[in-house]
């Protein structure tokens, strides 16, 4: 009979409808299944595969949960314990940067000599691809892919230039966000520690004698300086480079943000931990 | 925009773009019946305002999916993608603008009723992204229009957008009725549509265009009362700045040594 | 070499220098004057005037029906050694296939200097139009006997031909990546600084911005036929422009139609709307580079561009790829076969007027795949997740059991629903059937692949004809449905996503895991430490693969998408061309267009379903 097709589709998009009321009807909607309830209002999503009914998001109170190796905009890392950037300007991101947006300046001390360490690093975010070359090739574990989307801001110049204050996070942010592959990297990292240790052990026994004269190791900041720089860099690392809203917030919520940005970040921690488990 | 004196667009500026507060001028501090009027008014506006259906590259099936089910603008009152230019309050520039597309935007935009907003989204809306060294290849379309909002990303995800979106409703609350530009007379926001030549140029720079084709001291033959050609009637102020600031980049930079 | 024969078309001197051991010269005497540079997948240099002949024999007795890509490559400032001596500055390059004999193609080289010009293969392979106007925008080579030779991607009147390798736009920085300025002792330098009016725009020194009068835009419709030949309506003709910025062309897409009423007397196609330089960029940039740039390509499936490039840099460099990688490939490229034709079913119903339901529920099941996606390779869209020599990261550990319930449970559920919802729809079999018909012949002769050509009846599926990865191992069907109409295609693309759903199972049950002689199994170490993994990947950024060119094509879900690149032993590729289906299979968009309604014409283009991404490149 002509006519039926359209009834049958119909009939489709009815059921549709009907799911979504069904699904809503429930105790819990299925797309709430495997949520966390931060408070009355907003929660973290991950939406389960067989969800049924509406999948709406309802972004910005509900928030995806967003998977580990999630990229966005790179960040710099801060290595708290040693309180010095983990980058050394090699220079190995700012080459393999496919639309070479990275731009380095390499450190020199008063003679003029070049520091393994960056005096200034900008990214471009308005050129950016968020490929994560930078990340995969980086030999220090130094630049990594950042989860922070929030970035809109007003004016291009020169907020979406990010320095190296911008990008820097404490390497803690980073473990929270990028669990599994902290730990694996941590892992490497203290087997090779170890190794060099047994080495340098065997190799000071050897040398302990002689090296005595020529203990004088230029210490390349004074204290006070390493304090303020500390100082400088938590209060960024804090700021985590909040979209460069010049103005946009005030520290008050910054922190505030951070804050809540780091709690999301463990609370994916936890749950990843209890999934895996 | 509406072309004040410099010091007042700044002032302007400050409070329609860096938003820390709202500095109610002496004038209007008593007046209950504008601040009220000014919370409908913008209440309305943010509530429905309707993007033009345009996409130019990949950015656009990020807006496909923010505007589908799982991100709903219509959570928003956005979800009335509009066709014409003549029914939308807003622009989504989603994707790479290229010289040759650049005409067409600039046409359309002109075309859009005031008040009316350009939203920058990706990288390349933003500032050319990836292919920002390209031979047809816009970096950025703020160099064409006022820009609003920018959502740095390649492509920003859903949610980036409506985050972006959610910065425009702010920035519109913080609007005031008896400031807006487009209620002045003195206000114009004709942009001159871009004119597509050997390379693509602005007709606000053949001035300095012809200094470099020609040689230094290239006089304008339009400036000694001849035909106007292509040359727009008013300047705005921000255009004018961001040209003077350039070309004083420009400039230190030549004298700097090598 | 060539020059001689093209300046002495004596017979009888021809005749002497003809070798007889070169294929084809018995066939059309003097065609082949050598092959090209000692390589062993069978290029052959061909003489410019005998290249007619000889594609035609190919065509008509050699069955090499179907001529996949057409490009150039200027040799001004080739580095290696292999091809010093070429003395013309330009090499046209033309791959040719069997759609009925299939395996692999014949590649011919035609080389001209500067300002000479080379015959049109319009004339035997109609499916060149397009192609050969692309080489005529970017090089500047003209094709003699060109039906329509215009600039496609560029405008009239734009200064200079930009792919010649001397030619330099305002941003230019270096030859190659990676750029000095960026490390050790620079700071941030602003693009717009480079000129004063902070534009990446450059003009001729002498040019008078004030006297520029734009060029009138060539209409090339107007040569439509009168209109008292159809019907006895008198009406005037008209020309109906549609874009670039229409809701309905996908994208920033131009349509010139001449219409008679509402029938479409002809249609011509505009692009370059979106053209943002792709190929140069990729000259530019190393190897490995390319890869986050082919995502931008199709952007709707970025992991098969991935694949492509992946591919034919290691058939260029002799990669092998270890088994799991292979199979996460495949598993890839088919979820985003899947991905495209639902995508491309709800638009296509979109433009049919059925606006948005069936492109909702399509894009719901696309995110729950986008999920996936964005857990193994952290985006949603713009993945970047293959490498030469496997893929960047190993699945996560629920990755397998989610995309199990997706393929066996939740998928083959949407897709009969879709089947249910639309294809018995009485509009949709009106609207559709019998609309935008093109003979199989025509579509082959029209170079069109892909979904296209298998909706008229011609099973021609890489995967089966010139298998490619380890697509030889599975069991699936070429689906064909014999009309050749949007009902055709539309239906043929729910087919499709069954069958890859098939190859999907397949993958996801075979899939071996684990570690292979204690290197990562997901990614080869040919390349010194895990070469693009994530955890070791050192010094794989900036490889020199041996001198040589490579043409790879794979099936792609829009159509054939092949790769062709030239080394010179440098650190990035000599010439990369990217054979983009989209733009390829809007040859047809016209001839199919023509006699049909102004309607419909939006659908044939729904149909053919196009991305800007690809088409512009």
């Amino acid at each position: 009979m002509y006519g039926t097709g359209l009834l049958k589709g119909l009939g489709i998009t009815l059921k549709h409808a009907l799911d979504t009321f069904r699904d809503d009807s429930k105790d819990v909607p299925s797309r709430y299944a495997d949520s966390i309830q931060l408070d009355n209002r907003r929660r973290i999503i991950e939406q389960p595969i067989d969800q049924e009914g509406l999948l709406t998001i309802q972004y910005p109170e509900e928030k995806r949960l967003l998977p580990e190796r999630f990229r966005y905009i790179p960040m710099l890392i801060w290595d708290t314990q040693k309180n010095e950037d983990l980058c050394t300007a090699c220079g190995i991101c700012a080459k393999v940067c496919p639309p070479q947006c990275i731009w380095i300046v390499r450190d020199a001390d008063e003679n003029g000599r070049p520091v393994a360490r960056p005096a200034e690093f900008y990214i471009d975010a308005a050129v950016c691809m968020s490929c994560s070359f930078c990340t995969e090739f980086c030999p220090f574990d130094a630049i990594k892919m950042n989860h922070d989307y929030e970035l809109a801001v007003y004016d291009r110049y020169p907020q979406l230039v990010y320095d190296k204050e911008e990008l820097t996070v404490p390497v803690e942010y980073y473990a929270a966000l990028w669990p599994s592959q902290y730990a694996a990297e941590e892992e490497v990292r203290q087997r090779k520690e170890a190794e060099a240790r047994a080495k340098e052990e065997a190799k000071a026994k050897a040398a302990a004698e002689k090296a005595k004269a020529a203990d004088a190791p230029a210490q390349k900041r004074s204290p006070e300086e390493l304090q303020a720089l500390k100082e400088q860099a938590a209060a960024k690392a804090k700021a985590a480079r909040s979209g460069g809203a010049a103005g946009g917030e005030d520290a008050e919520a910054k922190k505030a943000r951070l804050e809540e940005l780091k709690r999301k970040a463990q609370e994916r921690a936890k749950q990843r931990k209890e999934q895996g488990e | 925009m509406a072309s004040v004196d410099p010091a007042g667009f700044q002032q302007l500026k400050e409070q329609q773009y860096l938003h820390d507060q709202i500095t109610v001028p002496a004038e209007l501090q008593s007046n209950v019946l504008v601040t009220t009027l000014d919370k409908a008014y913008n209440w309305s506006r943010r509530s429905s305002m309707w993007p033009l259906l345009f996409g130019l590259a990949c950015c656009a099936i990020e807006m496909i999916a923010t505007a589908a089910s799982r991100y709903d603008l219509s959570r928003f009152g956005m979800e009335v993608m509009r066709p014409s230019p003549r029914q939308s309050d807003l622009m989504i520039v989603s994707g790479t603008v290229t010289k040759k597309m650049v005409p067409a935007i600039v046409r359309i935009y002109n075309q859009m009723a005031e008040p009316r907003y350009v939203l920058s989204m990706g990288a390349c809306a933003t500032g050319g992204g990836p292919f920002k060294e390209g031979y047809n290849v816009v970096s950025g379309i703020d160099k064409y229009l006022p820009v609003d909002v920018y959502v740095p990303g390649c492509p920003p995800t859903p949610e980036a957008l409506i985050f972006g979106l959610m910065k425009l409703h702010e920035k519109v609350e913080r609007q005031s009725i008896a400031k807006v530009a487009w209620y002045r007379k003195e206000s114009s926001g004709f942009v001159p549509v871009p004119i597509l030549g050997p390379d693509i140029f602005d007709p606000r720079q053949i001035q300095l265009i012809r200094e470099n084709t020609l040689g230094e001291g290239a006089a304008s033959r339009s400036s000694g009362g001849g035909e106007v050609r292509v040359m727009p009637e008013l300047l705005s102020d921000d255009v004018k700045q961001n040209l003077e600031a350039i070309r004083t980049r420009y400039l230190a930079k030549m004298k700097q040594p090598a | 070499m060539s020059d001689a024969v093209a300046e002495a078309p004596v017979a009888d001197a021809a005749a002497a220098e003809i070798d007889a051991s070169l294929p084809y010269n018995n066939a059309v005497p003097g065609a082949v004057l050598g092959r090209w540079a000692e390589e062993s997948d069978g290029g052959l240099i061909v003489a410019a005037d005998k290249l007619i002949p000889l594609m035609t024999h190919l065509r008509d007795k050699e069955e090499y029906d179907f001529l996949s890509s057409v490009t150039c490559v200027d040799y001004s400032k080739y580095g290696g050694k292999l091809r010093a001596g070429v003395s013309e500055r330009f090499d046209t390059v033309y791959h040719l296939y069997s759609t009925s004999k299939g395996g692999g193609h014949v590649k011919l080289h035609v080389r001209v200097p500067e300002n000479d010009t080379v015959p049109s293969a319009t004339a035997v392979y109609p499916g060149a139009n397009l192609q050969e106007c692309e080489v005529y925008d970017l090089f500047g080579i003209n094709f003699e006997g060109h039906p329509n030779l215009r600039r496609v991607l560029l405008w009239d009147g734009f200064n200079g031909h930009p792919m010649r390798k001397d030619w330099h736009e305002a941003y230019y920085d270096e030859d190659a990546k990676p750029f000095k300025s960026r490390h050790p002792a620079k700071g941030y330098e602003f693009h717009e600084d480079k000129l004063p009016w902070g534009k990446n725009t450059t003009y001729p020194e002498g040019w008078d911005p004030e006297d520029w009068r734009e060029p009138i835009t060539y209409v090339p419709v107007s040569q439509a036929p009168g209109h008292d030949e159809l019907g006895e309506l008198d009406t005037e003709s008209i020309v109906v422009n549609l874009g670039p910025h229409h809701p309905s062309t996908h994208g920033v897409f131009r349509m010139i139609a001449r219409i008679e009423g509402e029938t479409i007397l002809a249609l011509e196609p505009e692009m370059g709307y979106l053209h943002r330089n792709h190929e140069k960029i990729g000259e530019r940039n190393t190897w490995l580079m390319n890869m986050p740039y082919t995502d931008r390509l199709d952007y709707i499936n970025s992991m098969s561009n991935n694949l492509g490039l992946a591919l034919a840099v290691e058939k260029l460099m002799d990669i092998e790829v270890p088994e799991r990688a292979s199979y996460i490939r495949i598993i890839m490229a088919e979820f985003t076969r899947v991905i495209n034709h639902l995508w491309s079913i709800g638009f296509i119903l979109n433009d049919l007027g059925a606006l948005q339901t069936p492109a909702l529920y399509a894009i719901e099941e696309r995110e729950m795949i986008l999920d996936l996606f964005e857990e193994v390779s952290g985006a949603r869209l713009m993945c970047n997740y293959m490498r030469f020599g496997g893929v960047v990261r190993d699945l996560t550990p629920n990755w397998i059991k989610r995309a199990l319930y997706l393929v066996h449970e939740r998928l083959p559920h949407t897709l009969d629903e879709l089947d249910r919802l639309l294809s018995g729809n009485e509009i949709v079999k009106a609207r559709g059937k019998g609309v935008g018909y093109l003979s199989p012949q025509d579509l082959i002769a029209l170079s069109i692949s892909g979904p296209m050509i298998r909706a008229a009846g011609i099973p021609y599926d890489i995967r089966k004809v010139d298998p490619y990865c380890i697509y030889d191992r599975f069991e699936f069907d070429v689906p064909t449905l014999p009309d050749g109409d949007i009902y055709a295609r539309y239906y043929i693309r729910l087919l499709e996503a069954r069958e890859s759903l098939k190859i999907l199972r397949q993958a996801l049950r075979d899939i071996p895991g684990g570690e292979v002689q204690g290197l990562p199994a997901f990614a080869s170490a040919t390349i010194e430490a895990g070469f693009g993994t994530i955890m070791g990947g050192r010094g794989g950024y900036s490889f020199r693969p041996p001198e040589g060119e490579v043409y790879q094509r794979i099936e792609a879900p829009k159509g054939e998408l092949g790769y062709f690149l030239v080394s010179d032993n440098k650190a990035n590729p000599y010439r990369y061309h990217v054979r983009a289906p989209s733009y390829i299979n809007l040859n047809g968009l016209g001839p199919m267009s023509v006699g049909y309604k102004i309607a419909d014409a939006i659908v044939i283009l729904g149909a053919i379903d196009i991305v800007l991404g690809e088409v512009d490149r």
